[in-house]
């Protein structure tokens, strides 16, 4: 791909649209807007530019389109793909700064939000009126725009759903610098293609979202959490399918294990309520009175015991919940300071699926000698397991990580599984997408980035196999 | 061995509302064990798991408060106690811990009672200390760790705002556990199981030795509660040096100069 690379020019237009203080060239720009939570790929911009309003990106937009300047829109760079890595230079839209809350539409239950907003900023403002937006992901500090870019999902994707269904309408700004809107805040929609559906999920290669509109729902009153301890990790995971069998309509249903649990406590400070079993299963259940979750619980309780489960703990207060879920919370960044580097695979497969696959990737640490960790969202089939670098040499690294990822992704195309449950193809997972895709279905990706940008300049290089 | 522990069922919610007569007001919402006396209870059953000992719960309250001694028998206490009377009703902090003492008395011959250092709907940390004055036998306030569990004694570190103090008490003895002393165990569904037909004793006012009405509840009560307001903090200092003669002219003068005298 031939981008034109900036010049004086180029930067004076930014600095008209958007003043001197918004736009960062060369040694201006700081280090961290090189990469994001994938360390590997590390790619400077050309220029880093904050805008704050969709005109200022439709103005960039239109600019870069007719200058052939490939760009780069960002959030908070949490991603673990490499997403919002400007890797053929140009310009990166900074958008984290276009971070207001708009309205809060009661009567059709939405929230209208700019790209920037945070997500713990949604919880804390919906849930302060008693409403409610379900999806969850971990990394609370990510922006929305980048929750619906990737389709996150997180942990009450279970009985909620996942980022998609709780995106009504976006407006975009095109590549070509038009500004269009998708989608609103109807209910229901059969309007020609979703345009908003394939933007949710195109890691910013289609459009730059400038503004959503969230749907809420009304807040569950209460919430009670499960912690089900097991001999092993097989014994858990096998009970995942007997529960979703159930039809008790839990929440989220989490697994770890003690070692996993055991860094989280290290990296915290703080204890776990319970540490004697090696592996465990975290349930939630929400509801609106104590009575219907009881009924609800009590039976998975009994299903739990039959299945082998030491115990089942029930956590009904605000500050066990606390102690169970922030050590939850902390397991990415716990295991992350527990060796030098590390990658992660994120498949999704069928839940029956899910202890084949836990087994199958526990069995190659031995294998392939290196260290392997897993947790993850049991209920939704989507795991995280991650390989570990630790005093591994580079060369060493790279090797071992790709034979373990091959073996990890093929498996999960043998399970009919997807190459990515939330976190993207980005440029990491690439060479895994083009393996799980025929042709025609890549043909058809590559028709559609077309039809949304002709030239190729938004995100280039993400998620669409050349 | 045998451990008392005294637990309250408290609000679910942080916002905590009184009636025009100051009285708490709890029905219609959320309830819960205070969380500092899941602190106290954690605490009795590490010494029961390490030393061997009974545990009993306790708790002063209307009749829907035994979902706070159910929680208990689920993190593994032995037996349970509700003290409940209408005559009970409106009691302030004196008038708890004399019924309390009286219930406690009921109990056994404890050697030990833990309490957790404060409710979260009261935040007096006043009831402990004041049942061990009825009980004539020492307290420990704000223990933060226990160091030793022996055969007739107990040595704990107890937290003070500048200072940390490591006592030994001899049994029976009182102590008020902080926050963090151990973390609490999460209620066990088994023992749910094994307990919810496990009988609670309740004690009324004609159980206890004392049956002075004038002692309990609101009668019993000197002190009323004219508002509820968090109080301002003020932690300055000044450290001043001098002889006795100086240091007491300038204390004085200090107290005029703020009106105290």
């Amino acid at each position: 791909m031939n981008f034109k690379k900036i010049d004086d020019k180029d930067v004076q237009f930014l600095i008209s649209v958007l003043g001197e203080d918004r736009v960062f060239v060369g040694e201006a720009i700081n280090e961290d807007f090189s990469h994001d939570e994938l360390a590997s790929v590390k790619v400077m911009p050309e220029a880093l530019v904050e805008v704050k309003s969709t005109e200022e990106v439709s103005k960039i937009m239109k600019y870069a389109h007719e200058n052939n300047i490939p760009v780069t829109p960002r959030g908070q760079g949490t991603g673990l793909v490499g997403g919002s890595v400007a890797l053929h230079g140009g310009i990166m839209l900074n958008l984290s700064k276009m971070n207001n809350i708009l309205e809060l539409d009661e009567e059709n239950l939405t929230l209208t939000v700019e790209p920037g907003v945070l997500l713990m900023e949604i919880s804390k403002y919906v849930e302060a009126k008693d409403l409610f937006y379900p999806p969850d992901p971990g990394e609370k500090s990510a922006t929305i725009a980048g929750n619906i870019n990737t389709n996150a999902g997180g942990m009450r994707a279970v009985k909620y759903g996942v980022t998609r269904d709780y995106v009504r309408g976006l407006e975009l700004v095109l590549p070509t610098g038009e500004v269009i809107e998708v989608g609103g805040k109807v209910v229901k929609n059969s309007s020609g293609y979703s345009l908003k559906d394939l933007v949710v999920g195109s890691e910013g290669t289609l459009a730059v979202v400038t503004k959503a509109i969230l749907k809420l729902i009304p807040r569950p009153v209460k919430t009670i959490s499960l912690l089900v301890p097991f001999n092993s990790l097989e014994e858990a995971i096998e009970t995942v399918p007997k529960v979703i069998k159930s039809k008790s309509a839990p929440v989220a249903i989490e697994y770890m294990v003690r070692d996993t649990i055991l860094s989280a406590e290290e990296f915290l400070g703080k204890p776990f309520p319970d540490k004697s079993a090696d592996a465990y299963l975290l349930l939630s259940f929400d509801g609106n009175t104590k009575e219907e979750i009881e009924k609800a619980y009590e039976k998975v309780c009994e299903l739990c015991l039959e299945a082998g489960a030491l115990d089942v703990y029930i956590s009904e207060t605000q500050e066990r919940h606390e102690a169970i879920w922030s050590a939850r919370g902390a397991f990415l960044e716990a295991i992350k300071a527990s060796t030098t580097e590390m990658d992660e695979c994120d498949v999704v497969v069928p839940r029956n699926k899910i202890a084949e696959f836990v087994k199958y990737s526990n069995d190659l640490q031995k294998q392939f000698d290196i260290r392997i960790k897993s947790f993850g969202h049991a209920g939704d089939g989507n795991l995280h397991i991650y390989v570990l670098k630790d005093a591994l040499d580079e060369a060493t690294w790279e090797k071992k990580l790709s034979d373990v990822f091959d073996c990890m992704y093929s498996k999960a195309r043998e399970l009919r599984g997807q190459v990515s449950g939330e976190h993207g193809i980005g440029i990491a997972k690439k060479p895994y997408l083009k393996e799980s895709f025929t042709e025609e279905q890549h043909q058809i990706m590559r028709g559609i980035k077309a039809a949304f940008d002709p030239k190729g300049i938004l995100n280039p290089g993400k998620v669409v196999i050349n | 061995m045998e451990i008392v522990v005294c637990i309250k069922q408290v609000p679910g919610t942080t916002e905590v509302k009184v009636d025009e007569k100051g009285n708490l007001i709890r029905d219609g919402i959320d309830s819960k064990m205070n969380p500092y006396d899941l602190y106290a209870v954690e605490t009795a059953l590490k010494i029961k798991e390490e030393k061997g000992a009974k545990v009993n719960v306790i708790t002063m309250g209307p009749p829907q408060s035994e979902a706070v001694l159910r929680e208990a028998f689920m993190m593994g206490a032995d037996d349970a106690y509700l003290l409940t009377d209408r005559k009970f009703a409106g009691a302030d902090v004196l008038a708890t811990s004399y019924a309390l003492y009286q219930g406690v008395l009921k109990t056994g011959k404890p050697q030990l009672i833990i309490c957790g250092k404060q409710t979260t709907d009261g935040d007096t940390a006043q009831v402990g200390p004041e049942m061990a004055e009825y009980l004539g036998i020492p307290h420990v306030a704000n223990v933060k760790k226990i160091h030793e569990v022996k055969e007739n004694s107990i040595v704990v570190e107890m937290d003070m705002p500048t200072t940390m103090e490591i006592v030994e008490v001899q049994f029976p003895c009182l102590v008020t556990v902080e926050k963090g002393i151990f973390q609490p165990r999460l209620p066990s569904y088994k023992r749910k199981k094994q307990t919810v037909n496990k009988e609670i004793v309740k004690f009324s006012l004609k159980d206890f030795e004392d049956q002075d009405e004038k002692q309990y509840g609101s009668s019993g009560s000197p002190t009323q509660v004219e508002r509820i307001f968090p109080p301002d903090v003020n932690t300055d200092k000044e450290m001043w040096e001098g002889s006795g003669e100086e240091l007491g002219d300038k204390l004085f003068k200090k107290l005029a100069d703020l009106k105290f005298v």
